[in-house]
């Protein structure tokens, strides 16, 4: 191909003092007039504002620019503007490049070499952008579904938002009960409001809703597709109790062999027990049960006398030989909300958690005090004694580097809530040890206040360990009161750990499996923290609650909402502009020889014998280029990314 | 690490600035860089970012001309394994990047003037690291001279 000639117009962005104040920008637009093919070269405070737009429209409109190079900020926050203001002025929008003078340069270089780097870099986008060709994109429909995974306040919060605009929503939690952390509380900081009387109609209202299909004891296993069309299959789990039978009159949980419950009962954190046939919590939705192979009988040794299957009767809801199915949707936008995990306490071993009775989590205190939890919601210690002095430490697990670094946001609150809780309904002694507190939330700060007011101890330090006390088998906490400046040893009854919020256990995979990225923490990251927060940086993916990072419930359900917001704008858009950076086969030039077929990870080539000739569906490619690197022959190419315009940058840097 | 302050691309003989070309996927490792620079990490100045959308797109010709051109040592950055925003791109760089360098080290161009590196969107602070490590490597070998053996090998590759 020879050379195109093309009639360029270079934009040089100040960005205030951002790039001004580090990269000469005078001599780079002076420098920008010198190269080939440039017809205007300016340079002006914010190029993204309306009048630097218009300074582009008007260039075209009066110079007839044909190409345009903006050097700016990184194409991820303004390459659509730029391209934006080149169409409304009748330019093609591919026929646009930007330059990357700012992340990539002024804000990491400094001197003359900024500069420098600035010329090279315009350079090789003059180069390049003779290359590019005016491109269409694709339009596609978007589907009119969502998908919402985790059940959680987040995910229940996104789906009847999205439901009640008129949106078919697909919601699938993995717990047999929707509900998460939130359905576990008693009472909600800081208004004490209790947590079951705001949660539960909400639950309720999920099950209920017309729009919405709800899949319980269900995991996402495949995600294809892309924006406005996602395939994705969802797994079933057996639960050895069929949904549309079941009408959670609970007999046969009653009516099983073991007349005691008697296995790890996972909603209560091990403090109450359960027998093979439960249901997680009473207000459970969907209300109905679930059978636990590991531990029934009948699928142990297949000679349980059945008595469950006895009192079901005519409903015939038990099934024993249920099996797994795989169900396969298609939405146009997901939204996760697969929230947190609670810090493993043991993970400390000087908090004696696990080796003294007595210590005891946040979580597990949560479900004490919980009325329909499995003490009835008396607060009592595993001995059954009331205790008459507890201590409570903050930041277990968090803000400590050989920990998790991050401060988990909801443990300091919590922790005033569970010292207001547990004072009023044991009266007892409560001594609170913090590093920092930290408050800051509506109403938050007043909370704080009050349970001062209710005479809560408070001691700022760190607790440094917690041990048996020789004489009474009391724990104590030994800490160095940094206010006193002196160590401090209290001894109590029962230790609570406010263990932080850590990410999923199986954040990386559910990440990989939707193609999203993390934060170094694990925290599914957002497109951008203050001007894209529930966004990802794949298209038609959103983030509700805690799987973003910790937060509390008004955060959670506020995000929620938010996400919901962004899906249903995408919904309602119609249908969806493909970016047209696909591959294409020159015919004339292929050989024949299929090393690109078996590459694409989408299976987007197709081999014609007829011609001898390999083939891509535009539809089906994303545009990586993979194939374009491997065809020897130079015959598959990439629009927006042809072999000369990646050469023309790589000669433009070392010229 | 000090920050080279004079020009790229001017100088052989008194302070020699290497010029690195990076190709950097447009999803992690160019992300990498922005937050980079959002994070103001200062580095070394001597790196060129050529964006492509995966590490896969990566043609060893790109890098045969980058050395061809006056290129002093050249980077691709893709995302980590498991990660490549086309599920595998980063793994046909892989390949790719090991036929590459062998054949480069019988051309006579010194195995630290080519590197592959996985780097996340959030990794700007192992962005830095990486940029300034390479291009301290490269200036300790001094500017690449292209040997006898390199252009016709280049000929061959380039059909
Ligand atoms: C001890 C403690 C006390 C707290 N007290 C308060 C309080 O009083 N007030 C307050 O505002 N905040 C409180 N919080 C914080 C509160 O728990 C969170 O803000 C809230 O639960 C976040 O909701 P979520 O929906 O994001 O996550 P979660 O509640 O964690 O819900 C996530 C849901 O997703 C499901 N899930 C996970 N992975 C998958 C998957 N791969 N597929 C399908 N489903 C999946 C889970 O089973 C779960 O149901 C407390 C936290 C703790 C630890
Ligand atoms: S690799 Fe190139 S030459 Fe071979 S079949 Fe594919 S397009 Fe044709
Ligand atoms: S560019 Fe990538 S997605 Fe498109 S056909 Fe080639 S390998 Fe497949
Ligand atoms: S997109 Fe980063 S390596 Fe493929």
């Amino acid at each position: 191909m020879t050379k195109p000639s093309a009639r360029i117009g270079v934009y040089i962005c100040h960005c205030g003092t951002n790039i001004a104040g580090t990269i000469n920008v005078a001599a780079l637009r002076e420098f920008a007039a010198t190269l080939p093919g440039v017809i205007v070269a300016r340079d002006y405070k914010y190029m993204c504002s309306d009048p630097g737009q218009e300074l582009i429209k008007a260039d075209i409109a009066q110079h007839g620019l044909e190409r345009v190079v903006v050097a700016a900020c990184s194409p991820h926050l303004h390459e659509h503007t730029f391209r934006t203001a080149c169409e409304e002025a009748g330019l093609n929008p591919y026929l646009c490049h930007m330059v990357n003078i700012r992340e990539h340069d002024s804000w990491v270089h400094s001197g003359e070499a900024a500069t420098a780097k600035a010329r090279d870099l315009l350079r090789a986008a003059v180069q390049r952008v003779a290359w590019n060709r005016p491109l269409e994109r694709r339009s596609i429909p978007i589907r009119q579904s969502v998908l919402v995974v985790g059940g959680g306040i987040a995910g229940i919060h996104a789906a009847l938002t999205l439901a009640n605009a008129g949106k078919k929503v697909y919601l699938v939690e993995r717990e047999p009960t929707i509900g998460g952390h939130m359905a576990m509380f008693d009472k909600t900081f800081p208004t004490l409001d209790c947590a079951a009387c705001i949660l539960t109609p909400k639950m309720t209202a999920v099950k209920d809703h017309p729009n919405i299909t709800l899949w319980t004891y269900s995991e996402v296993i495949g995600v294809e597709g892309f924006v406005g069309d996602f395939k994705v299959r969802v797994r079933r789990k057996p639960r050895y109790v069929i949904e549309d039978l079941c009408v959670g009159c609970l007999e046969c949980i009653e009516a099983c062999v073991y007349k005691q419950p008697k296995f790890y009962d996972e909603f209560n954190q091990g403090l109450g027990k359960r027998k093979p046939i439960y249901i997680p919590f009473p207000q459970a939705v969907p209300q109905v049960v679930v059978i636990d192979p590991e531990t029934c009988i009948e699928f142990k040794s297949g000679k349980c006398k059945k008595t469950c299957l006895e009192a079901c009767g005519e409903r015939q809801a038990i099934d024993f030989g249920q099996q797994e199915t795989i169900e396969t949707i298609e939405v146009g936008a997901i939204i996760l909300a697969t929230g947190y995990k609670a810090f493993d306490a043991s993970r400390i071993p000087y908090y004696g958690y696990g080796v003294y009775p007595n210590v005891y989590t946040a979580l597990e205190v949560e479900r004490l005090i919980n009325a329909a939890g499995p003490t009835g919601g008396e607060l009592v210690l595993r001995d059954g004694r009331k205790p008459r002095s507890v201590g409570i430490v903050h930041c277990v697990g968090s803000r400590d580097e050989h920990t998790n670094r991050w401060c988990s946001r909801v443990c300091c609150m919590y922790s005033l809530k569970l010292a207001h809780l547990v004072k009023e309904r044991t009266g007892a002694e409560v001594y609170n040890f913090y590093i920092d507190m930290r408050t800051p939330g509506k109403a938050f700060e007043e909370f704080y206040n009050r349970v001062a007011e209710e005479g809560v101890h408070f001691i700022r330090g760190k607790v440094a360990d917690v041990y048996p006390a020789e004489t009474d088998g009391r724990l104590i906490l030994r800490a160095e009161d940094t206010l006193l400046g002196q160590v401090r040893k209290i001894p109590v009854d029962m230790v609570i750990l406010a263990t932080g919020l850590e990410p999923q256990a199986d954040a990386t995979e559910v990440r990989r499996l939707f193609n999203i990225s993390c934060s170094s923490e694990g925290w599914f990251l957002e497109r951008h923290p203050k001007l894209a927060p529930v966004n990802t940086f794949t298209d038609g993916i959103f983030l509700a609650g805690c799987c973003q990072g910790p937060k509390d419930i008004p955060d959670t359900v506020a995000q929620a909402g938010a996400a919901a917001a962004e899906a249903m704008q995408l919904l309602d858009t119609g249908s969806i502009e493909l970016e047209p950076n696909t591959a294409y086969v020159l015919e004339e030039v292929c050989s024949g020889c299929k090393t690109c077929v078996g590459l694409c990870p989408y299976n987007a080539i197709s081999f014609l014998p007829e011609k001898n000739v390999a083939q891509v569906n535009e539809a089906l490619c994303k545009g990586c280029g993979t194939c374009v690197a491997a065809c020897p022959s130079a015959s598959i190419r990439q629009h927006l990314f042809e072999d000369e315009q990646i050469f023309e940058e790589v000669v433009g840097v070392l010229a | 690490m000090p920050e080279a302050t004079a020009p790229v691309g001017q100088n052989q003989t008194a302070a020699f600035e290497p010029k690195i070309v990076a190709f950097f996927c447009n999803w992690c490792t160019y992300l990498a860089a922005d937050l980079a620079g959002t994070s103001r990490l200062r580095y070394a100045p001597n790196v060129r970012v050529v964006r492509v959308m995966c590490s896969g797109r990566v043609d060893p010709q790109f890098v045969l001309e980058a050395f061809a051109q006056g290129a002093d040592g050249v980077l691709i950055g893709g995302c980590h394994p498991n990660d490549c925003h086309y599920q595998e791109g980063n793994y046909k760089a892989l390949r790719r990047y090991h036929l590459l360098r062998r054949m480069l080290e019988q051309m006579g161009v010194e195995p630290e003037r080519f590197r592959l590196e996985w780097i996340s969107a959030s990794e700007g602070e192992r962005l830095r690291q990486v940029v300034n490590e390479m291009v301290e490597q490269v200036r300790a070998l001094g500017p690449f001279r292209k040997s006898e053996q390199f252009e016709p090998a280049e000929e061959a590759v380039a059909r």
